[in-house]
């Protein structure tokens, strides 16, 4: 055993693991530090549910390597387990228990005695508002009720580092908010956290650090800041009033720019990156000269939709499908 | 956002003792689970599957109405033609019961099991450091339960019937242990089942081609001098009949023959060769 101190919560390298032929993680290199929110960022069949599962002990390590905080995943699993705390994508209590025995089951398999299984339990219930629910069967709760649950079992033993896979997926707005708020709550209580979304808000809101991963590769990696300058500085947003004007208000970008638009999947929308903001006004007048009616325009940083999109190339929708790229130009 | 150490918070934690540093809860972790932590485990999941045995009566239908509608059909039906009388084929059918009964009851675990295993919470319990027969060797413990209520209700219809063991209250209460510990041994069987079908279905399938030659491929419902010599080597061989005449030798003699040796041994193989088996394909499900 050692004592050594290392700075890293998760040390992985050369992560693969293939079902079949199909590689769904193919070498993924992820560095997670003390004390801070990773985001993992990827659309549908990205990878990151599989990523995740293998750092959790519940997939084999196909290659590569893992450590978390100095312990070796594949060789130490059961050390690895009494570090984690795991939230599945899929809620992962007991259908037949109420809300407190599910909690207190969680606590005494985990070797907390009954007593203070049982005080863990109700200090959980009341910090996730779900104290009124105690003693219902999970079969009528609320999905958002459910994922709350679900967290608060991951968190029995306080584990030092805490895996979310897609904590928000499926709640609304505020509730949304409530579980954002939670998490930076854990973080500030000594926690540190590896997340996935699909959603580039979520990470752009949240996390410290962002890995984006996209058909079982890692794509970028940085800050949300340093992922929105690498596609340029500021982003200009062009609504066409006539969708028809399309072809020629790209000629017009080129030419102004010497770059590519690109294009959304909205008619007639499109966004261009700026090196510079005051380029804009160039575009615009560029537009007005060529007749091309404008019905909105903005400039913005640049969102995480389209550090997504001028990474990957596709869209961060359904499509992992190639075929859905043809529409999609990348200004590079 | 900081990406300190964890030492600042330490003095804002409020409600509990100090938390642990990193390094102190790495260093506590254990490597393995403790014979106590294992056996502690294992209680807690039996007492899961108990709640959900409590919420969901319908797991108690075939051990009540089995013994009840078995015991009597066998009973009148075949007694006459096999024993001559109602009366001489208690003391051979009853243990036979007992033993089809137990071997019913315990084939449910296969299925149990499977279904639960697709639901979300083992998700979790993979994820939690716990020994891995823990989820196994939980629902086989709380099933206990169910093969008590199936043999106690078959030796109290037989009574009802006229059954009047020889063994006396002594031997009928070690046939009754001994279906109840043949039938947690069984389970193992199905247990393993469990864990290697892709579903519920199929374990159910499976299940039935399994219980079917083990029951009446034995002696529990005639004596096995009757049947041709290749059916009579598997009936010697088949465990259900080991325990079926160690059950009759008990309840109706009172002796401890060596029939009970052998069943005893018999059990013990069994959850020898299946429990660990089980282990395996439920890690392997990982
Ligand atoms: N057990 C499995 N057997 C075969 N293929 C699998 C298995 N698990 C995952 N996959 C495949 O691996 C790929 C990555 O899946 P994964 O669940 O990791 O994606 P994800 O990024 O979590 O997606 P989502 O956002 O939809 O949850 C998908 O194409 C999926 O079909
Ligand atoms: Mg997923």
């Amino acid at each position: 055993m050692t004592l050594q101190r290392t700075p890293h919560a998760v040390k992985a390298t050369g992560l693969v693991k293939t079902f079949g032929d199909f590689r769904a993680v193919d070498g993924i290199d992820l560095e997670v530090r003390r004390g801070e929110i990773f985001g993992v960022l990827g659309p549908n069949g990205a990878g990151k549910t599989t990523m995740l599962s293998m750092l959790a002990t519940l997939l084999s390590i196909d290659e590569g390597q893992a450590e978390i905080f100095g312990v070796d995943v594949r060789r130490e699993p059961h050390r690895i387990r009494q570090l984690l705390g795991v939230t599945g994508q899929y809620a992962s209590v007991d259908e037949n228990l109420t809300a407190s025995e599910n909690l207190w089951l969680f606590g005494r398999l985990q070797g907390v005695a009954s007593r203070e299984a049982k005080e863990t339990a109700e200090r959980l219930l009341l910090q996730f508002a779900l104290e009124e629910a105690a003693d219902k069967p999970i079969s009528q709760f609320s999905g958002g009720m459910r994922r709350r649950l679900d967290l608060a079992a991951s968190l029995i033993t306080r584990p030092p580092l805490i895996f979310l896979d897609e904590p928000t997926t499926g709640l609304d707005p505020r509730t949304r908010g409530q579980m954002w708020d939670t998490i930076r709550g854990l973080v500030a209580d000594g926690s540190t956290i590896l997340l996935t979304t699909q959603y580039l808000d979520e990470a752009d809101q949240l996390a410290d650090r962002i890995a984006v991963i996209d058909r079982g590769r890692k794509v970028a990696e940085g800050t949300p800041e340093e992922l929105k300058t690498s596609v340029g500085d500021s982003t200009l947003q062009l609504q066409l009033s006539d969708g028809a004007d399309q072809a020629l208000a790209i000629d017009v970008v080129r030419k102004v720019l010497g770059e590519e638009p690109v294009l959304t999947p909205e008619s007639g929308r499109m966004n261009v990156a700026l090196d510079d903001a005051n380029r804009a006004a160039d575009v615009l007048i560029g537009l007005r000269q060529a007749g091309i009616g404008i019905s909105s325009v903005s400039v913005d940083k640049p969102t995480l939709d389209e550090v997504f999109l001028a990474l990957t190339g596709h869209d961060t929708g359904e499509s992992s499908d190639p075929t859905d790229d043809r529409d999609l130009e990348v200004a590079r | 956002m900081s990406t300190t150490t964890e030492a600042p918070n330490e003095t804002q934690e409020p409600r509990e003792m100090r938390r642990l540093t990193v390094e102190e809860i790495v260093a506590r972790t254990s490597t393995h689970n403790s014979l106590r932590d294992t056996v502690s485990q294992t209680i807690t999941m039996a007492w899961r599957s108990l709640k959900k045995m409590r919420r969901n009566p319908e797991q108690f239908f075939d051990v009540i109405i089995q013994p009840l509608l078995f015991t009597a059909m066998f009973t009148y039906i075949f007694g006459g033609a096999i024993s001559g009388s109602v009366s001489s084929y208690m003391p051979l059918i009853i243990p036979g019961i007992l033993a089809q009964t137990a071997l019913t009851a315990c084939m449910a675990m296969g299925t149990q099991l499977r279904e639960d295993m697709d639901k979300g919470v083992f998700d979790r319990f993979k994820s939690l450091p716990i020994a891995r027969i823990a989820p196994l060797a939980g629902p086989a413990l709380a099933d206990v339960i169910r093969y008590v209520i199936a043999a106690t209700l078959t030796i109290l219809v037989g009574l009802v019937m006229g059954y009047r063991p020889g063994g006396g209250f002594v031997g009928t209460l070690g046939g009754w242990a001994l279906t109840i510990v043949a039938a947690w041994s069984l389970a193992w069987i199905f247990t393993w089942l469990g864990t290697i079908a892709r579903s519920a279905q199929a374990v159910q399938g499976i299940s039935m081609m399994i219980m079917f030659p083990l029951s009446f491929m034995s002696n529990a419902f005639v004596k096995e001098d009757t049947m041709p010599d290749w059916l009579q080597a598997f009936v010697k061989v088949n465990p259900v009949s080991h325990v079926v005449t160690a059950v009759r030798d008990l309840m109706n003699e009172g002796r401890l023959t060596a029939d009970v040796g052998w069943a005893l041994f018999g059990c013990v193989v069994v959850v020898a060769i299946f429990a660990p088996l089980s282990v395996r394909s439920y890690k392997r499900h990982l």
